[in-house]
């Protein structure tokens, strides 16, 4: 049971490290807002860009007429956009590198977030 | 009509693995048919549902209403999870060994079971919405329902069916000693997975955005977005590019697990010299 109790103090010590971490550490505010529409399966722009280090809010509008799903693995987001609708996902602060994102439902529909 | 067959498939396919495993979970508890079927029906309706108001859910929150609804609904489904484990440490032996009245433990054993049914409910919503989202969008498209589209969408479903029986009949194959501790463990790592993803959810909607940054990529070895991706995603919690908090909420949730099945175990499953040191 004593090894149970230890695992017990370890996941309490965890979650209480979670709770106190919860406050903000980068207010919205500071994020550089990007913008993209979703027409006929194509991303419009296919590239954005964004400085390093900053968080990011990518808005996405649907203007085709089939709903989608923005999902990035890379930048930890999912979102489904109805068709007409718009979306906002924030991602947080990234470094230099090439990311995509992509329409979960066509995977052929891809574009890219690039960080200098 | 193969759009409409993967995507279908796929979804049906995530929702049929949890459902499989529900089913091999309570396999023999008397019962168990109505409240599985009733979960995978409840879902079913709540998916239309949501799906209906994708548009009005988004907006809500600040524009955050589907990240703070998938959260909740993975949250509640960890409850669960964890609560039937927690009830089958307690009683399941005792279940198996007759201890106790059979009636008495028909009705105990009901309360596992609508725990289970719930959690059958919300991976039916969570996945069948989607179905739902797509075929509707599809449809309004092409200005209607075409045949193509309601035949790949059956054929999709009657697929993903077939994994969800299969999960079922590869499970109730391990003989029965062995079987209530893997279904705990599947339970368990079902659990953990589901909570590392509502903690993306929560990071999404930058409610938490305390340690988010990408531990690993493997990405290259196994994508979250291939079949065995989306499988392992599904049952274990596997992604790629995990945060470390979802990494810490993810062990949390199995050291958290762990202990309280061992708290609430019936005493009569623990060897004499445990009881002792006590």
């Amino acid at each position: 049971m004593k090894f149970g109790r230890s695992i017990g103090l370890f996941a309490l010590a965890s979650l209480a490290a979670a709770a106190v971490c919860i406050p903000r550490t980068a207010s919205a505010d500071d994020a550089v807002p990007l913008s993209l529409t979703l027409k006929d399966h194509k991303f419009d722009p296919a590239e954005l860009h964004a400085p390093a280090g900053k968080p990011i809010d990518i808005r996405v509008k649907n203007l085709g007429d089939i709903v989608f799903e923005f999902e990035s693995s890379a930048l930890h987001f999912e979102k489904i956009v109805p068709p007409g609708s718009e979306a906002v996902v924030h991602v947080r602060p990234q470094q230099p590198g090439r990311y995509s994102f992509f329409d979960d439902f066509h995977h052929e529909t891809q574009g890219f977030l690039v960080v200098p | 009509m193969l759009a409409a067959l993967l995507i279908v498939f796929r979804e049906v396919f995530e929702a049929g693995l949890i459902v499989g495993i529900v089913m091999a979970v309570t396999a023999g508890v008397p019962g168990r048919g109505l409240w599985i079927f009733g979960g995978v029906a409840a879902g079913v309706l709540g998916a239309c549902v949501v799906a209906m108001f994708t548009g009005g859910l988004s907006e809500l929150f600040g524009g955050s209403g589907q990240e703070i609804f998938n959260a909740s609904i993975l949250g509640f489904a960890v409850l669960m999870l964890t609560w039937h484990n927690v009830w089958m440490a307690r009683h399941g032996r005792e279940m198996a060994a007759e201890l106790r009245a059979a009636g008495e433990a028909v009705v105990e054993g009901s309360k596992s079971l609508a725990a289970l049914g719930a959690v059958v409910a919300v991976a039916v919503l969570r996945e069948g919405s989607e179905v739902v989202l797509f075929l509707y969008g599809v449809a309004a498209a092409q200005g209607g329902a075409s045949l193509a589209m309601v035949g790949g969408g059956f054929i999709g479903l009657i697929l993903g069916a077939l994994v969800c029986l299969a999960t079922y009949l590869g499970l109730v194959t391990i003989p029965a000693r062995y079987l209530f501790g893997v279904t705990s463990a599947l339970i368990a790592l079902l659990a953990a997975g589901m909570a590392a993803q509502a903690i993306a959810f929560l990071e999404q909607a930058n409610i938490l955005t305390a340690l988010d940054e990408t531990v690993w990529d493997t990405s290259w070895l196994l994508s979250d977005s291939s079949y065995l991706g989306r499988a392992l995603h599904t049952l274990i919690g596997y992604v790629d590019q995990p945060t470390a908090m979802q990494l810490i909420v993810y062990a949390a949730t199995l050291a958290v697990m762990v202990v309280l099945m061992k708290l609430f175990a019936s005493p009569a499953a623990h060897p004499p010299h445990v009881a002792a040191a006590e």
